[in-house]
């Protein structure tokens, strides 16, 4: 053997993000023995706060929705070579374009609504990935700088918004007046019982389904289309793209716009399944820990779906175990998450050369 | 592994069920803070005097929680909900909706809601006339200034802080016709209740327009506004707890609202079956706002004015002096 060994993509996906949980969780663990736990216990409450009961899986399949989404974002736009950090901005203004058509559409006809706010939500959040797309495509305005500049200038306006136009009568909180009544998506445990399960009531609600729905489009566009073709070998190279006759600006825009939309539609879980109004913040950093999200699914639709559930446990166990450890405040549930991230999310290939060595003398053993 | 994984599961069920039983008792009070947090000081950690003292005399242990953010604000009153907590206790405006809706959903539990106003048979309101106390630390900030410039530093802006400000201006200018006011709000989200800094550059900037006394209802964000009057060797009124020994001799006083004594006798009132849905006002009658007197600032309220403030109390509570309020700073849900 000249070459060093590679290890299998099985290997890579799987053995990997799997070490680099249990040391974040170990790590978690020692940060909450030295604030005087039981880290035994606090993982117990956690698991158990995840996936214990049927509310608590409702729990984490509701927050994993919100990460499929901006996961999906994220990874869309890296194939074709770009780093969207706006899916926070672009999910504010998904929130603002759903919350418009439903307002609008309210009155005509409950199924209309859902429909337009499910349009609203990704062509706002398109729209709002296009500004930055556009300079980047045609003037080579960095897109890190731009997408990050235009949360702020969401946030901003959704703010101005909120606490004046659309702000609820009589209201002092920034948010909007309640959506009309019956305008909502279902429930899983409506849902369940109309083929006979019962489920206890949770947040969950079927834009759980559109958010699988969306994984599988994008895997079908980047494997299957031509488009989608065309997406990664820009992201590849842009210049060989170019040789080929690819027009990497056309390419680029619509990548960001699709990686927007999506981003955008993850007001449809929060929003019009659960919160039913608009609230000022309503995307509490989704869009940057879908950026976590997308690295640990290595940028595979299925990955991101993987990845978007054990995110979603973590939330909800997280919470459970603040509700549970009076020692562990929300400030320490942050810090969790934050190891969990940075060993999951920013160094997925911390530990990828000693497993290479490994895999490498064990396959040469195995030779032999 | 995954047989590992099933038997420490399994085991962590027991021991949780085993924890429950163990500390079973009948009477399970829950306390929700809003943003800011349990210890900032000021409003929520009035709250958690009250819930203390309770704890302290009835030998009662009780669960409380700390939103990040405005959307886990129901999903923390469903979750105790759902468990059958005897009371929940939110403290905040921002609880309004959430507590409608989770008082919808479980109409045989019992909410009550400080700040706010909910209109349903299992919701408590408890409000405050935070105008009445603003206007007795009106009254010291307008006989204390020396510059005749006295300043208000809202958090949030809100009706209900307007609420504070209208009652502090009635008072400066109920002493001293001539002081010039000026006012800053942090901002206009549930952020601008967590910002120390942004606080204290606008307190430096009202001292160095020659503010001498500033009146801060901005929560934690207050914080900066008693740090920055230190700094400048001028003073400042705390807010909603007595904050006077943040900064000795650089707090004139706080404005007291009584968070504490509201969450006490609601958890209370829900123990012993006199609790009541419905509206309550806690205003200077009633103990429920006041001004902060103790080692700290003896030295800065003189008799003279104890004995002013004594009077404007007595006509406050006779109905002699009417204290404006604010339009819409009571909004119902």
């Amino acid at each position: 053997m000249n070459a060093a060994p590679k290890i299998s993509g099985v290997v890579s996906a799987i053995v990997l993000p799997l070490i680099n949980l249990v040391v974040a969780l170990l790590l978690s663990g020692f940060v909450v023995w030295l604030i005087g736990e039981d880290p035994v216990a606090a993982l117990g409450f956690l698991i158990e706060g995840a996936f214990g009961y049927e509310e608590a899986i409702g729990y984490t399949f509701y927050y994993a929705t919100n990460f499929i989404f901006t996961g999906l974002a994220v990874s869309v736009a890296f194939h074709a070579g770009h780093f969207n950090i706006g899916g926070e901005g672009q999910a504010m203004l998904g929130g603002l374009g759903l919350t418009l058509a439903v307002f609008w559409l309210g009155d005509v006809s409950p199924l209309l609504a859902i429909i337009g706010a499910i349009v609203g939500a990704a062509l706002f959040g398109a729209g709002w990935a296009y500004i930055p797309a556009v300079l980047q495509a045609k003037r080579g305005s960095h897109i890190v700088i731009t997408t990050i500049m235009f949360n702020f200038i969401a946030s901003a306006l959704l703010a101005y918004l909120l606490v004046g136009p659309l702000q609820r009568p009589g209201g002092q909180m920034p948010e909007s007046s309640d959506y009309p009544d019956g305008i909502a998506l279902t429930k899983a445990d409506e849902l369940l019982e109309l083929v006979g399960i019962s489920f206890e009531q949770s947040p969950l609600n079927v834009s759980f389904l559109i958010a699988l729905f969306a994984a599988f489009a994008v895997w079908f566009l980047l494997r299957r289309t031509r488009f989608g073709y065309e997406m990664r070998v820009v992201g590849q190279n842009a210049e060989a793209a170019k040789y080929a006759g690819i027009s990497v600006p056309k390419v680029t825009v619509i990548a960001l716009m699709l990686s927007g939309a999506l981003a955008g539609m993850m007001g449809l879980n929060e929003l019009l399944g659960e919160q039913l109004r608009l609230i000022g913040n309503f995307t509490l950093g989704y869009g940057f820990v879908g950026i976590a999200v997308a690295f640990m699914g290595r940028n595979h639709p299925f990955g991101i779906v993987l990845a978007a559930i054990l995110f979603g446990a973590i939330y909800q166990g997280g919470a459970e175990l603040g509700f549970e450890m009076s020692k562990i405040t929300r400030d320490m549930s942050v810090v969790i998450q934050g190891l969990v991230i940075l060993f999951a999310g920013a160094m997925p290939h911390l530990f990828k050369r000693p497993i290479d060595a490994l895999s490498a003398r064990f396959k040469t053993r195995g030779n032999v | 592994m995954k047989l590992s994984i099933s038997k420490i599961l399994a085991v962590f069920v027991s021991l949780i069920a085993y924890a429950s039983a163990a500390t079973a008792q009948d009477f399970k009070p829950v306390l929700l803070y809003d943003i800011g947090g349990k210890f900032d000081k000021s409003f929520n950690e009035a709250a958690y005097r009250g819930v203390e003292r309770f704890n302290q005399e009835t030998g009662i242990a009780f669960r409380d929680f700390e939103p990040n953010s405005e959307t886990q604000y129901e999903q923390a009153l469903k979750r105790f909900a759902r468990r059958k907590a005897d009371i929940i206790v939110a403290v905040g405006v921002g609880y309004s909706v959430a507590v409608r809706n989770a008082a919808q959903r479980f109409p045989d539990i019992k909410f009550t809601i400080i700040d706010g106003i909910v209109d349903l048979p299992n919701v408590q309101s408890i409000t405050f006339k935070e105008n009445e106390g603003s206007f007795l630390v009106g009254m010291i900030a307008g006989m204390t200034t020396k510059t005749g410039k006295v300043g208000f530093i809202g958090g949030m802006d809100i009706p209900l802080i307007r609420r504070f400000q209208a009652g502090y201006q009635q008072g400066v200018t109920f002493t001293n016709a001539d002081v010039d006011f000026i006012e800053n709000y942090v901002g206009t989200t549930p952020a601008a209740w967590n910002d120390p800094i942004k606080a204290a550059e606008m307190a430096k900037s009202q001292y160095a327009r020659g503010v001498d006394v500033i009146f801060s209802a901005a929560g934690p964000s207050g914080l900066g506004v008693i740090n920055a009057a230190k700094d400048d060797g001028k003073l400042a009124i705390g807010v909603d707890s007595n904050q006077n020994h943040v900064q000795p001799g650089s707090v004139l006083t706080s404005m007291l609202k009584r968070v504490d004594l509201a969450v006490y006798q609601a958890m209370q009132e829900a123990r012993d079956g006199t609790w009541a849905p419905g509206h309550r006002i806690l205003g200077l009658p009633e103990g429920g706002v006041d001004y902060a007197l103790d080692e700290h600032n003896a030295s800065l309220i003189t008799d003279e004015m104890k004995a002013r403030l004594d009077d404007a109390r007595a006509k406050i509570i006779a109905g002699e002096i009417i204290v404006s309020d604010v339009a819409g700073s009571n909004a119902g849900h």
